[in-house]
């Protein structure tokens, strides 16, 4: 394959030598890489900021930190997460995978390719050096309400606005990207509805940033004149409301939830149907519910506002378009048993925690049904019981995406097989953990003890002693798959093409040799 | 090369350039907000960078067009990622019209004691609800930055300035519909002609627009002037940096376009271009209806 890369001018022979690689980078395969790295440095750095929240919380009173430090770390590992570590990580495996699942040699615009990557380490350094500045980092929390985020900000805030524009180009420029390889880079015969599910799961995503991240800009743009140059968006004083912050926030924030689980409803798919070596059941309703819960995101965000004070009948509207979207979701949790029903289904890593994700992922998914009942939300709204369900959708629900996808992925882009036993290892003591962790959250939570404080009462004492040694053993779990994932690199059974029994059939990219050339069809396949 | 074969870039250097130029440029800035006295030359600074990795990376592109490297597929792909970059800007524009009808329909008829809000006559005499009075009837009042409110002695008037701003930004997507229509016939001296006119039209706006920011501010209508004024010079302050961006490349397309680099055929960039002048003037007519006009 090579040869025919090397008989025209601008084709690269392979990676270039030393730092120089990754800085100047085009390639879709380093550009992924660099984005999973990214991705698992801040999952260490957030789920630091976690384990001081944990240890602060491990008994009532304050220990360990101030409430003022308590307050920029629950805002951090917020935001570090969202933007630094979930995103990107799904941003990689898209770089990774779907050039490899569509035929093409590369991304649509691979230059655009490398400054998407290349700032998001600009934006994250900007936000983490305000934690190193007199004031302080953002103590707002991750929606960074006005006029919290406005009036009663640290200056720093500042340079947090500036963080998320920054955040906001590099998500735009890589959407972009993306539905633009998607649309025109596809193998001939590869029609829409032939498309992989992870392809499509990313092509609504893309769509979905492209649509959200421009207003998420625009929020702060507001909260930025309002601060710096006398304007009144966020201001009653001047005609303007706080309450539109948060209108316009969970504008794009309600999408932003969806843009986080989508690509992982993709790579369960994948793994479900391999692992039960039958095709996915109802393909096409999978792509009509992915479909239709992007569509709804645009009409359900005042679902997070249900106690500011909106007039009724916002509120039944917001209530009911909510539980709408349990119907697409529903369709999706069915057909994914529909596949396993039946199949010859062996249970190894990625298959762990494809079905871990289904099933925890659901327990999300009702405790939000719940929260969208207005009556029963106006007495869960800022308690642990909310902190309990976002998690269960994101740790248990994405982030467990994130990992089988890697567990899935991992020997066709090192060419080496994981170590199964450790694989297994890894997925048990972050299964106990990550329910340890969260699951006492929802007692708590309904028992009335509210988020983002750094101290509470005493009958929360024993739940919470539980949560903080789950979630100490949930973070310490998750060296092991560092470890895991730089063994592989490194050496292990050599995997063939087809990694898994009878995936050949199931994709294009395992009829790439293990690891993938380093660019991945530089003439067209047929799909036939 | 064969439709077959994929074109593949080789690595460049621009990109992280330019992710150094605007991380410089925001860095500055905060630094700038923050009464830091290097602030405002690093700002400067990092947006020299970024007009240099503009020239560097696009004319590298440029380049490449030219001289036959790319194919149907590279030139689909551009238009590809045209396309959903001008998206990307209409939902920026929409956040912030978002406000204004938020603040229009909703909040300030809130403040004014709608819905049964029976306090506000009780906390805030004179207020009136009135979306254009707004500004008037709130004397006195000091923002959250500490500054006391502007109260505007008139308000601007729409079939003044704004309507003939209208007519212009309109003249010139006619313009440069004709230009393209002279590209795809091949007539050079009739494109430069159109061309030209374009950005005459887009420059005539954009002076007006300063006049009228200038009567404006003149009488008082300012950013510091409540609701009314934020959205009014949010909106058309951002409007009036796409005329700016557009007149520019604009003018680098008719350097171009007198280098000789188009064809009938063969012209993606012009027509990026056109879709982005046509997307700033349906903007504005958005912002004539809504902020000058009802």
């Amino acid at each position: 394959m090579s040869t025919v890369v090397e008989t025209h001018d601008h084709g690269l022979h392979g990676p270039a030598k030393g730092l120089t690689r990754w800085l100047f980078t085009t390639n879709h395969k380093d550009i992924g890489t660099l984005y999973l790295w990214f991705s698992c440095l801040m999952l260490f750095i957030g789920g630091s900021m976690a384990m001081v929240i944990r240890a602060e919380l491990f008994q009532p009173g304050l220990q360990i930190i101030q409430p003022e430090f308590f307050n920029q770390m629950t805002t951090n590992h917020g935001l570090i997460m969202v933007f630094g570590v979930i995103m990107p990580a799904f941003v990689g495996l898209a770089n990774w995978m779907i050039p490899m699942q569509i035929g093409a040699p590369d991304m649509a615009l691979p230059r655009l390719n490398n400054l998407s990557f290349w700032l998001l380490p600009m934006a994250f350094g900007i936000l983490l050096s305000t934690l190193f500045m007199p004031e302080g980092g953002p103590n707002f929390g991750w929606t960074f309400y006005a006029p919290l985020s406005t009036t009663y900000a640290p200056s720093t805030v500042n340079f947090f606005i500036f963080s998320v524009h920054i955040m906001g180009i590099s998500s735009i420029l890589g959407s972009i990207n993306i539905i633009t390889t998607i649309f025109n880079m596809r193998a001939p015969g590869m029609t829409l509805m032939k498309m992989p599910l992870f392809v499509w799961s990313w092509l609504i995503t893309a769509y979905l940033l492209i649509a959200v991240m421009p207003v998420l800009a625009g929020v702060v743009t507001m909260m930025l004149m309002d601060i710096n140059f006398g304007t009144s968006f966020f201001n009653a004083g001047g005609g303007g409301d706080p309450v539109l912050f948060q209108h316009v926030f969970w504008f794009f924030g309600h999408p932003e939830v969806y843009i986080m689980i989508l690509p992982a409803f993709g790579i369960a798919s994948h793994i479900i149907e391999t692992f039960s070596r039958k095709p996915i059941f109802g393909y096409t309703s999978m792509v009509y519910a992915m479909s239709s819960i992007a569509i709804l995101s645009f009409v359900v965000w005042a679902h997070h506002m249900f106690t500011v004070g909106m007039p009724l009948a916002g509120e039944l509207f917001f209530m009911y378009s909510t539980m709408l979207i349990a119907i697409p979701t529903g369709v999706k949790v069915f057909n994914w048993i529909a596949t396993m029903y039946k199949g010859s289904i062996s249970f190894e890593t990625p298959m762990l925690f494809a079905i871990a994700f289904v099933a925890l992922f659901t327990i999300g998914g009702f405790s939000g049904l719940m929260l969208a009942i207005v009556p029963a939300d106006f007495q869960y709204h800022d308690t642990y019981f909310v902190v309990a369900h976002f998690h269960y959708v994101l740790v248990p629900g994405s982030l467990f995406g994130i990992i089988a996808g890697v567990y899935y992925w991992l020997p066709k882009w090192t060419g080496n097989m994981y170590d199964e036993t450790l694989g297994q290892l890894h997925f048990w003591l972050t299964f106990v953990s990550v329910n340890l962790t969260f699951f006492p959250m929802h007692f708590v939570g309904l028992a009335g003890m509210p988020r983002r404080y750094p101290d509470y009462a005493l009958q929360f004492a024993d739940f919470n002693m539980i949560i903080s040694v789950g979630s100490f053993l949930f973070g310490i779990s998750q060296l092991l798959l560092v470890f895991i994932v730089i063994k592989s690199i490194r050496a292990g059974k050599k995997a063939k093409p087809e990694v898994w029994e009878g995936s050949g059939e199931l994709g294009l990219e395992w009829t790439l040799e293990s690891p993938a050339p380093y660019h991945t069809f530089t003439v067209q396949p047929e799909v036939k | 090369m064969s439709e077959q074969e994929y074109y593949i870039p080789n690595g460049t250097y621009w990109p992280i350039v330019g992710s150094i130029g605007i991380s410089t440029l925001f860095v500055g800035f905060a630094n700038l907000m923050h009464d830091v006295s290097w602030g405002g030359s690093v700002m400067a600074l990092g947006f020299v960078i970024v007009v240099f990795m503009m020239f560097g990376w696009l004319g590298q592109v440029v380049n490449e067009s030219v001289s036959g490297t790319y194919n149907n597929q590279v030139d689909r792909s551009f238009r590809w990622g045209m396309s959903w970059f001008i998206f990307s800007e209409v939902m920026f524009f929409a956040a912030f019209f978002g406000a204004l009808f938020y603040a229009r329909a909703l909040s300030v008829p809130w403040l004014g004691g709608a819905d049964n809000n029976i306090f506000t006559p009780e906390l805030w005499s004179g207020f009136s609800a009135t979306w254009n009075q707004v500004a008037f009837s709130t004397p006195g009042t000091v923002l959250q930055s500490g500054v006391e409110m502007s109260v505007p002695t008139t308000l601007v008037d729409t079939w003044g300035l704004p309507a003939l701003n209208t007519a212009l930004l309109l003249l010139s997507g006619v313009t440069l519909t004709f230009a393209h229509h002279a590209l795809r016939a091949g007539h050079r001296d009739q494109i430069i002609g159109w061309m030209v006119a374009t950005i005459a039209l887009g420059l005539a706006f954009l002076g007006f627009q300063i006049a009228e920011y200038g009567h404006a501010y003149h009488d008082g209508l300012k950013l510091t002037s409540g609701i009314y004024g934020s959205t009014f010079y949010m909106l058309t302050g951002f409007h009036g940096f796409h005329v700016t961006v557009g007149a520019i490349m604009l003018t680098v397309i008719l350097y171009r376009v007198q280098k000789g680099h188009f064809d009938d055929k063969n012209h993606f960039a012009f027509e990026g271009v056109a879709w982005y002048w046509h997307f700033v003037d349906v903007v504005w007519l958005g912002l004539f209806i809504f902020v000058y006009w009802l």
